[in-house]
């Protein structure tokens, strides 16, 4: 883990964007300006530049670290009206536990539920288990509620105990334009993030990349999370098609990158959704690897929003260990269809 | 035109001609004339003086040349043809003019002259018509496989040298001119050496008309002295070699060997093996001599969104 | 060592069954020479012994015109265009089905990265087949003229850095327009051509349509003078197609040449940068810098010079240098000792006159031809490094401050090849598209390669154009038959 840069938590974020943008006073003009001037994303290149990082062939120990690497990074994850207490039990006991057959497995980074999940995944996870309770918030999965309903729903998940809160932007004020209303959003849920004791939840940011269509506004979403304090920039609830692809999460790549050449911080990313191979899930840590730099390839600051993903990597982790092909009864499932 | 008749009061004035570089009519640098004779012949009735040519007379022309290709490039091909268009009107003009010197120059009848200017005029109006069609015809999209807009499209080659032709002095001429100047490039020309009136009178016309000087520049002279350092010349990017048929002195292969040195286009003469003929001017051309002086330009971009 | 250290990942050479000698190939069979010698051709990674080929004599170029003579006045000549583009369309699709055997081969024999010659090369050589197949039968379509037909024998002289490709650029339109071949593959690469004329066999291709004769430049000068050859196609360098030029100079012979090149890749401020930096490091360092299209002039705007150069050499940190067939492998070796030395030579005077020079940390292999990736900041129009073919992964960076300094800067070479432009200012890019001097003009992308896109140079990159409906024109005559 990277210890060089500087805690995101001690940030007021608009006086630090007023800075960065050279303005007097952060307004919609200014952030507009700042926010079209990044360069342009070509889509046709960036589609070859990840289609090439995917031919890369990982093999035998690369590939057992990748795996590994892979297992902690994942924010387990359910999100379902039919969610209820036994199912968060569920996952939780196989984040802790996620190979039986194997001690040796690393448990996940986090995992991930609704708000009113939280109090439960605590029971099973307690404190000091190395994972994680991420909670969605802000009205997730649309984002569309007011501001003091998204914040409530943000503190709500805090005081019951959430280690991270994944929220949403509002993609129709992003996409009409509306980059002060969307920063404003964003820096206010940064703030419900904080604790009585002056600690905070980890804030991710979920943009939801397949809504904002194009990779020039993934790209100043991108921009305009980090610039308003997001500790992680997320592609998507799982709820939209196309959630996580490889393109879109290299251009997040880019982005975190590029920030930390000009504030010194390091932003995570989490691509979600849509990531269910193992395969699939090497090529986002060559990206990872490749794009941003090898202080990503670690769980505080890459994370996969995952749930058959987990299985799969576990799958494969068992036939490099025994050297034969690996079958689902062999891997124990929490999270079965409902259908 | 002859010097014998006419009426007996009257001392005709002996005409002495220049040379046509970058739009104006400048003497020789070498300060050399040339008599020039009926029929093409070496001796006999005299019709002019001709100014001749010397090898800094062709650098000339190829700067004259240089200088005038980005314009006459970046022209509209509308404008282009409405231009070679109005070289035709101005040789309908002075069509008495050119029927007599192809007549002297050419030994040819009245009758045949006139069908050999009515042929040279209607020539320029057949290149005028083609300015705006070409690149359509020999363009267009290409159905790569992937994600791009994939486009070629003709360009002029540069500055093109052009051996005239040696018998056909002035439809002759404007078969290999045209084709030259309708897609942007601009030529220098060495005349017929031996029938080069009709030849000067055209670069009079085009002096009149709407052609932007440089663009066409008529240099008279031997063609054995003055081919081989167009033929060696850098900044010259392709060449027309009709005019090595019936050429005194002068070997095309070995012009084709000079071009070489800067890998010019070479258009060689008419004929079978090492012989090179004049081929029948009066047959209507096709593409052939148009496209040899093209280059094919092909521009990639993505399709994104 | 790094985090994600990438573990090799070599693709098998089982699937190549290389013979210890070669013979040529003519008539259909493969011969003995009458009174040429051999040499071998070598693995540039490895310098190991690959296989022993012949250095053909004019005797041996004497008998494989007569048998491409033979073939185009007899079979083949009289061959329906239906027929001959099944034939095409069968060598396409053993092209496919042998693809990773061609492509392992090629990255043996050349030395680039197994994954340029499996993405690249390969699928590209049998797209080509696929294209011109279908002309055979349409070529009164073309628009190529009346009477649109054969020219004949053609002799066809192709370069060491895509042998395989190269080859199928040459005889599939020279056969799908009904004339026969002979072809002459590069004296350091000839194995893929070799492998070749095994599928000619295998598509049961009339005796004497295709010709495959190995050697060097004398062997290559024998075709180029041999009075039975009607056309000539060669790609290579600038200096040997003067000299074709020269050699067919009062011949009826016709050519086309594909030359070289010193591409300018102008980047604009308001480039997509990250693309373009993609762009910059695949115009270079595809396939070692090896490539007459090449963008080896970088030409930056000033405003956003120092931030380009940052981000490249951060990109290139990235780059793996090494084994051809690792699956990995992003730059492989340099495909010869000679051009190894003229890289080398070229380098030092880059230095010497006064450009600064950079290169990323990486290991080279012990054994055999390598040069690391490079890029010469500093750079001015005068220096050699910005006026000379290098044909290595040599990028020379100069900067210019207005569209109209870019395109001077950009067209100031004998060569037009290709150009690249990276802005994403629509107006802009078809005025420099206008502007450019140069047959290929890629606009925010680079090295993009189709059979249906014409490709070839102006000025001294040479003439003629290869793909499409263009390329064919080259090995069609028109016209009433004498």
């Amino acid at each position: 883990m990277s210890t060089s840069t500087a805690p995101r938590d001690a940030v007021d974020a608009p006086s630090r964007a007023r800075d960065i943008l050279g303005a007097s006073r952060l307004t919609n003009e200014s952030l507009t300006a700042w926010l079209h001037g990044l360069p342009g994303v070509d889509q046709v290149g960036c589609e070859a530049r990840a289609a090439m990082l995917g031919t890369r062939s990982i093999k035998t120990t690369s590939k057992a670290w990748a795996i590994d690497t892979a297992i902690s990074m994942i924010d387990l994850t359910t999100l379902e009206g039919a969610d209820t207490p036994g199912k968060v039990r569920g996952l939780c006991a196989k984040a802790l536990t996620p190979d039986a057959t194997d001690a040796s497995t690393p448990r996940p980074a986090a995992v991930c539920v609704y708000g009113d999940m939280v109090p439960f995944a605590r029971e099973v996870l307690g404190e000091g288990s190395g994972v994680n309770i991420a909670a969605v918030a802000t009205a997730f999965p649309s984002g569309r509620a007011s501001m003091p309903v998204k914040l409530a729903d943000t503190r709500d998940a805090v005081a019951n105990g959430a280690d991270e809160i994944d929220m949403v932007i509002d993609r129709g004020a992003f996409l009409s334009g509306r980059y002060l209303d969307v920063f404003n959003e964003i820096a206010d849920v940064k703030q419900a993030c904080v604790r009585p004791d002056g600690t905070a939840a980890r804030l991710k940011v979920i943009m939801e990349t397949g809504e904002l269509v194009t990779y020039d506004n993934v790209r100043r979403a991108s921009w305009l999370s980090m610039l308003a304090g997001g500790d992680f920039i997320k592609t998507s609830t799982g709820k939209v098609s196309p959630a996580a692809t490889l393109p879109v999460t290299v251009i997040m790549l880019e982005a975190v990158r590029d920030w930390r050449e000009l504030t010194g911080e390091m932003v995570g990313v989490k691509p979600a959704g849509g990531i269910r191979t193992s395969k699939d899930a090497i090529k986002f840590l060559v990206a990872v690897s490749e794009v941003a730099g090898e202080d990503w390839l670690d769980p505080h600051w890459f994370r996969f929003g995952a749930s058959s993903l987990l299985n799969d990597l576990l799958l494969q982790r068992q036939r490099m260990r025994i050297g034969a092909y690996s079958g689902s009864d062999y891997v124990t499932d929490d999270s079965p269809s409902l259908y | 035109m002859s010097p014998t008749t006419g009426a007996p009061s009257r001392v005709e004035i002996k005409k002495t001609y220049k040379l046509y570089i970058g739009g104006k009519f400048p003497r020789s640098e070498s300060g050399r004339s040339y008599e020039v004779y009926a029929g093409g012949a070496s001796s006999g009735a005299f019709l002019a003086n001709a100014a001749q040519g010397s090898r800094k007379d062709a650098r000339d022309a190829v700067v004259a040349a240089r200088k005038a290709f980005p314009a006459w490039a970046g022209a509209t091909a509308y404008n282009r043809g409405q231009v070679l268009y109005r070289v035709a009107e101005v040789m309908e003009g002075r069509r008495a003019q050119f029927v007599a010197e192809v007549r002297a120059s050419e030994g040819v009848s009245e009758r045949q002259a006139e069908a050999v200017v009515g042929q040279a005029i209607d020539r320029w109006v057949w290149y005028a018509g083609w300015s705006d069609k070409y690149a359509q015809v020999l363009g267009g999209l290409n159905p790569v496989a992937g994600p791009y807009f994939d486009i070629s499209a003709p360009e002029p080659t540069g500055v093109v040298a052009v051996l005239a032709p040696q018998a056909s002095s002035l439809l002759g001429l404007v078969s290999v001119l045209a084709p030259v100047v309708v897609s942007g490039n601009t030529a220098v020309v060495l005349s017929s050496e031996l029938r080069p009136l009709p030849a000067i009178t055209l670069s009079e016309a085009l002096a009149t008309s709407d052609v932007p000087g440089g663009v066409v520049n008529i240099v008279t002279g031997r063609t054995g002295e003055v081919a081989p350092w167009l033929a060696s010349h850098r900044d010259v990017n392709a060449i027309d070699l009709a005019g090595a048929a019936g050429a005194e002195g002068v070997v095309w292969g070995d012009l084709e060997a000079a071009a070489a040195e800067n890998l010019k286009r070479v258009v060689r003469p008419a004929g079978t093996g090492p012989e090179a003929v004049e081929p029948d001017w009066t047959a209507t051309p096709d593409l052939s001599r148009l496209t040899a002086f093209l280059e094919t330009k092909t521009v990639w971009h993505p399709k994104g969104r | 060592m790094p985090t994600f250290e990438y573990a090799p990942a070599p693709e098998s050479r089982a699937v190549v069954n290389l013979k210890p000698s070669y013979g040529l190939f003519i008539g259909g069979e493969f011969t003995e020479s009458e009174g040429g010698s051999a040499f071998k051709s070598i693995s540039p990674a490895s310098e190991e012994v690959l296989a022993e080929v012949t250095e053909a004599s004019s005797a041996d170029v004497d008998r494989a015109v007569a048998a491409a003579r033979r073939a185009f006045t007899g079979a083949w000549g009289r061959m329906s265009g239906v027929d001959r583009g099944k034939y095409l369309f069968r060598i396409a699709r053993i092209l496919q089905e042998r693809a990773r055997e061609f492509a392992v081969l090629e990255s043996l024999d050349n030395g680039k990265p197994i994954r340029e010659s499996r993405d690249v090369d390969v699928p590209l050589a049998a797209a080509h087949f696929f294209y011109h197949a279908g002309w055979a039968d349409k070529l009164e379509y073309a628009s190529l003229g009346s009477n649109p037909r054969a020219i004949g024998v053609v002799g066809q002289v192709i370069p060491w850095n895509f042998p395989l490709l190269m080859l199928a650029w040459k005889i599939a339109p020279a056969l799908a327009a009904g004339n026969t071949v002979v072809l002459k593959p590069a004296e350091t690469t000839p194995l893929s051509a070799l492998l070749f004329a095994e599928v000619c066999q295998q598509a049961d291709l009339p005796a004497g349509v295709v010709n495959i004769v190995t050697g060097a430049g004398a062997t290559g000068q024998a075709i180029v003078d041999h009075p039975g050859i009607d056309k000539l196609a060669f790609t290579g360098s600038t200096a040997v197609g003067k000299m074709i030029a020269r050699s067919i100079a009062g011949t009826r012979k016709k050519a086309t040449l594909e030359l070289g090149g010193k591409a300018a890749n102008i980047i604009f401020d308001d480039a997509p940068i990250d693309q373009a930096v993609e762009g910059i490091v695949n115009g270079i360092f595809f396939n070692q810098g090896h490539v007459c299209c090449a963008g080896s002039r970088l030409l930056v705007q000033e405003s956003i010079a120092e931030e380009v150069e940052a981000r490249l050499k951060r990109r290139l940190g990235t780059l793996r240098v090494g084994d051809p067939l690792d699956k990995n492998t992003d730059v492989g070796a340099i495909n010869s000792k000679a051009q190894l030395e003229r890289i080398t030579e070229l380098t030092a005077a880059g230095e010497a006159e006064g450009a600064t020079r950079w290169s990323p940390e990486c290991e080279l292999p012990s054994k055999g031809f390598w040069f690391r990736p490079t890029v010469f900041t500093g750079v001015s129009q005068g220096h050699r490094i910005a006026q000379e073919e290098i044909f290595g992964p040599v990028l020379s960076v100069l900067t210019f401050r207005t569209p109209h300094e870019a395109v001077a800067k950009a067209n100031n070479t004998p060569y037009g090849l290709s150009a690249g432009v990276w802005t994403e200012k629509g107006s802009r890019i078809l005025w420099m598209a206008d502007q450019l001097r140069a047959g290929v003009v890629w606009a925010n992308t680079f090295n993009k390669f189709d059979p249906t896109s014409p490709f070839g140079g102006y000025k001294e990159s040479g003439y003629g154009r290869e793909g499409g409906r263009h390329g064919l024109e080259a090995y069609v005559t028109t016209g009433d038959s004498k």
